[in-house]
Parts: structure tokens; C-alpha cells; sequence
């Protein structure tokens, strides 16, 4: 009997799922091809059929670690099995945040995504911080871009590896968008 | 003891542990020494400064090297596995750790095997997984801010990225989010909400709300929550029970933005360096 740890017992049932999520393909033979692939660069993923919600007939789907989605989908874009549909494995309905807060300081605007918050400079494009996040990619992400103009600041898509960059990303497209760059 | 345990983005860092000490403009753990940048330097910082201001034994620090990957935490949770066990912490505040459901619940079971239960703390990437993993009402405190909050409100969502519309992220909405994340049993038994204004709540109620000094311009700050976090855990540290660590907490966080004379472009650092005036006013006025 535990002493001190007791996980509720209506979250017994989703135990080691909730930070899954499944890769969707167009067809079994992507699903295959994306398989040996990521098994190969050592990534812990299993195939499996599909749930109710994305069934759409003899097919199968990946479950892969959510988090670290972004660096996932960029080695499948590499070898041109990208996913149709990414999801989390627990509620495979949910859609990424689309809603953004922008926060106008005067000189400075500030862009959320989720938890994410990048500020640039109106007058010069400087990214001149970003806050928020929890994964470990967002401390060198803000190293990576904080001091860099706009137009040249590697996007977080491309450097970034986690859910958290991703958030990020939305939020550097944003802004881009919001100062017309 | 107090440990703080994360990563820093240095691709090749091994597993390094030892008492943190703030020098110049550095922060060293053990032998090694690093910039003061947001994340995890900003929290051990913050941490060691007040311990320090307080005359209390530095804290030790656990890290490694991770840029996203997650290589560098697996090797960290494989570590403290191993060796949680032997360390006489009565704090563990964790921190910025790729969020792994099965590594978490690994540190669980090892810290279950203690005699007593230490003080746990989580932050960033270990408060996401902490909610994933069903034992947030275990957990002492988290430090969310809104963003974060909407995800512990949202039963659902494994990450913030998947935090649904409807739970709206806005600060007139704090209120409803905290009870929402009780209800789901999605917090930690203590919640310091980090906002315009800060709310601590223990249990589902709210006990306390902490509005001045109010300064806009700290909100696009990075690495401000993360003093937050350095600061409560050190305070909590020096005896203060956790609900009024909080409190002096946020006060004194805020106290040293203001200090700074922010704009959204000032960096961490220069919040840092005002955190032993700001701890010494706060303390003297309470």
C-alpha cells in the first residue's frame, strides 16, 4: 500500500497513455515506411490499430511520446511520410490551440500561443524575449532567437523539438503576420 | 536540504551535481559554472541568493544537458532513480525536465520509499508531466501562470499546445480555472497562480492575492517565473510554511522586477541582481 503517492482512481485507466499520441497516415504502407524509420533513429513507438474516432477502415496508426512531436514530424517530413493527422492518444478529437493574446506595450508587442510568449520590438523587429514554456528546448530557444531581428531569427519549427517550440512557432507566425513581415 | 533539480541547454553536459553558489555574474553548481540566462539558471540563482541573504546551507543542484531531445533528462531521471534514495532532501524542486509520464512515476516510487515525504515543487516541463501523470494533488506546489493554469483546468489536454478553446485563457477568467483544476484533480495541493495579479490557493480556495507592486512591463520577461519558483523554494527552505513562502514570494519577485525599472526588452539578469534588496524590504515589512 502506498505511504504517500495515491494516483486518483478515475486516472487509473489512462495510466502510461497520457503523454501518447498517434501519428495518422494516408495508407498502411506510410504507416510501415514511417515505423522503420523512426525505429530506426531509436525512437520508442508502436503501431497500432486506430481508435473509434479515426478509424476509417483496415488501417493503423503510430503512437509516439506527444511532447517531443515536432522534432518526430520533422524526421518523417525528411523522408516524405509526413503524418495526415497528429493526436493525442487519450482525446484524439483535441486540435492544437489556434487562439492567440496579443498585449500591446507601446514601443514593444507581446504575441501568447498556449504558454508561450514571444515580444518583439515594433521599431527594429528585435525579438526582444520570450517567456513561458516547460519543456527543455525553450531555454535554448530564447538563447537562439532572443536578440535576432525577425526576419532572420531561425523559425522554432526548425530548431526547436518539442511541443513548447511548437507553441512557440505559432506564435513567431503570428507575430510575423501582425507586423507584416 | 534543499535540491533543485532541471536541465540546461548545453548539448554534452553529463550529469553534474553539487551545492550552488552565485558569483559575479555566474552561478556554479559544484565545480561548474554557467551564465545567468532564464530557466534553470534563473531558478538555482534565485535560490542560492536568498539562502544566502538568509544565512541558510546553499542549495545542491542536479542538472544536465538537454536542447530538447530529452536525452539529457532521461539520463537526470535515470540518476536521481538510482540515487533519490541516499539524498537527505526535504525539498525537491523540480523543474525545467522533458515531461516522461514513465520517468516521473519511476521518481515517485523511489521517493515512496522514504521514511517521509519530502517537500515536492514542481515547475515547467515537470509540472505538465506531474498533471499527466494523475498525482498532481501529491505534489506540495506548482507555479503556473495562465497559460499553464488553462491546461491544468483542461482534464484533457496532455500538453498546453492541446489546451481546448473554451477553456478561456484570460485573466477575468482565473477564478473559475483554479476551481476547475481542483475539481479534475489536476493541482497541486498549494497553487501559486503568477499573473497581473497573483493568487496562492491551498485546496481549491483562494487564500491570498498579491497585486502590488503592479508592473506590466515584467509579464514578457523570461525567466521571471522561474526566480518565482527559486525564490518560494528557498523561503520554504528557511522555515516558512509554504502557503506564506508564497505570499513573500510573489512580493518580493515583484519587488525586484520593480526594482530594475523594467521594460518588456530587460532580460532576467538584471531582475536578479535586485532580489537580496527586494527580500530584505519584503521580510522587514512582514
Amino acid at each position: 500500500m502506498p505511504k504517500f503517492f495515491r494516483r486518483d482512481s478515475s486516472k487509473k485507466q489512462r495510466e502510461k497513455k497520457t503523454d501518447r499520441g498517434f501519428l495518422v497516415f494516408q495508407n498502411t504502407s506510410e504507416v510501415i515506411r514511417a515505423e522503420a524509420v523512426l525505429k530506426k533513429e531509436g525512437w520508442n513507438i508502436r503501431v497500432m490499430g486506430p481508435p473509434p474516432e479515426l478509424r476509417t477502415g483496415c488501417d493503423l496508426v503510430i503512437e509516439f511520446p506527444v511532447v517531443e512531436q515536432l522534432n518526430i514530424l520533422r524526421i518523417l517530413e525528411a523522408n516524405r511520410i509526413p503524418p495526415t493527422k497528429v493526436v493525442p492518444v487519450d482525446s484524439p478529437l483535441l486540435k492544437p490551440v489556434d487562439l492567440f493574446h496579443t498585449k500591446d506595450f507601446g514601443r514593444y508587442l507581446m504575441v501568447r500561443a498556449a504558454n508561450m510568449k514571444l515580444t518583439i520590438d515594433k521599431e527594429t523587429l528585435k525579438i526582444v524575449n520570450i517567456s513561458g514554456g516547460g519543456c527543455p528546448d525553450v531555454p535554448y530557444l530564447a538563447e537562439e532567437l532572443v536578440g535576432r531581428n525577425l526576419n532572420i531569427a531561425p523559425s522554432p519549427r526548425d530548431i526547436g523539438h518539442t511541443l513548447c517550440a511548437y507553441c512557440l512557432h505559432l506564435a513567431y507566425e503570428e507575430t510575423k503576420k501582425k507586423c507584416s513581415v | 536540504m534543499l535540491c533543485l533539480i532541471g536541465t540546461i541547454p548545453l548539448k554534452g553536459l553529463p550529469v553534474l551535481s553539487g551545492e550552488i553558489i552565485k558569483n559575479d555574474n555566474n552561478v556554479t553548481i559544484g565545480k561548474d559554472s554557467f551564465p545567468i540566462h532564464r530557466g534553470f539558471q534563473a531558478m538555482i540563482t534565485a535560490a542560492a541568493m536568498v539562502c544566502s541573504e538568509m544565512g541558510l546551507p546553499p542549495p545542491v543542484g542536479f542538472t544536465v544537458g538537454d536542447i530538447g531531445l530529452g536525452d539529457g533528462s532521461r539520463k537526470l531521471y535515470s540518476y536521481l532513480k538510482d540515487n533519490l534514495l541516499d539524498i537527505p532532501a526535504k525539498i525537491l524542486t523540480f523543474h525545467y525536465l522533458m515531461p516522461d509520464v514513465f520517468w516521473h512515476d519511476q521518481l515517485l516510487w523511489t521517493i515512496e520509499k522514504r521514511s517521509e515525504k519530502p517537500i515536492l515543487i514542481a515547475d515547467a516541463g515537470y509540472m505538465y508531466v506531474a498533471k499527466m501523470s494523475g498525482f498532481a494533488p501529491s505534489y506540495d506546489l506548482f507555479t503556473p501562470d495562465i497559460g499553464e493554469l488553462a491546461f491544468l483546468a483542461d482534464e484533457k489536454a496532455p500538453h498546453p499546445f492541446y489546451t481546448r478553446g473554451f477553456i478561456l485563457q484570460e485573466e477575468h477568467n482565473v477564478i473559475p480555472l483554479i476551481k476547475r483544476a481542483y475539481e479534475g484533480k489536476n493541482a497541486a495541493r498549494i497553487l501559486l497562480v503568477k499573473g497581473i495579479k497573483d493568487y496562492i490557493c491551498a485546496h481549491g480556495e483562494i487564500t491570498g492575492e498579491i497585486d502590488k507592486p503592479n508592473v506590466e512591463s515584467l509579464e514578457p520577461i523570461g525567466g521571471t517565473g522561474d526566480t518565482l519558483t527559486g525564490i518560494v523554494s528557498a523561503l520554504i527552505h528557511g522555515g516558512y510554511p509554504i502557503e506564506e513562502a508564497s505570499i513573500l514570494g510573489a512580493k518580493i519577485n515583484r519587488l525586484a522586477g520593480q526594482l530594475a525599472q523594467p521594460t518588456p526588452a530587460t532580460q532576467v539578469s538584471e531582475i536578479i541582481r535586485n532580489i537580496p534588496t527586494a527580500l530584505s524590504m519584503v521580510l522587514k515589512e512582514s
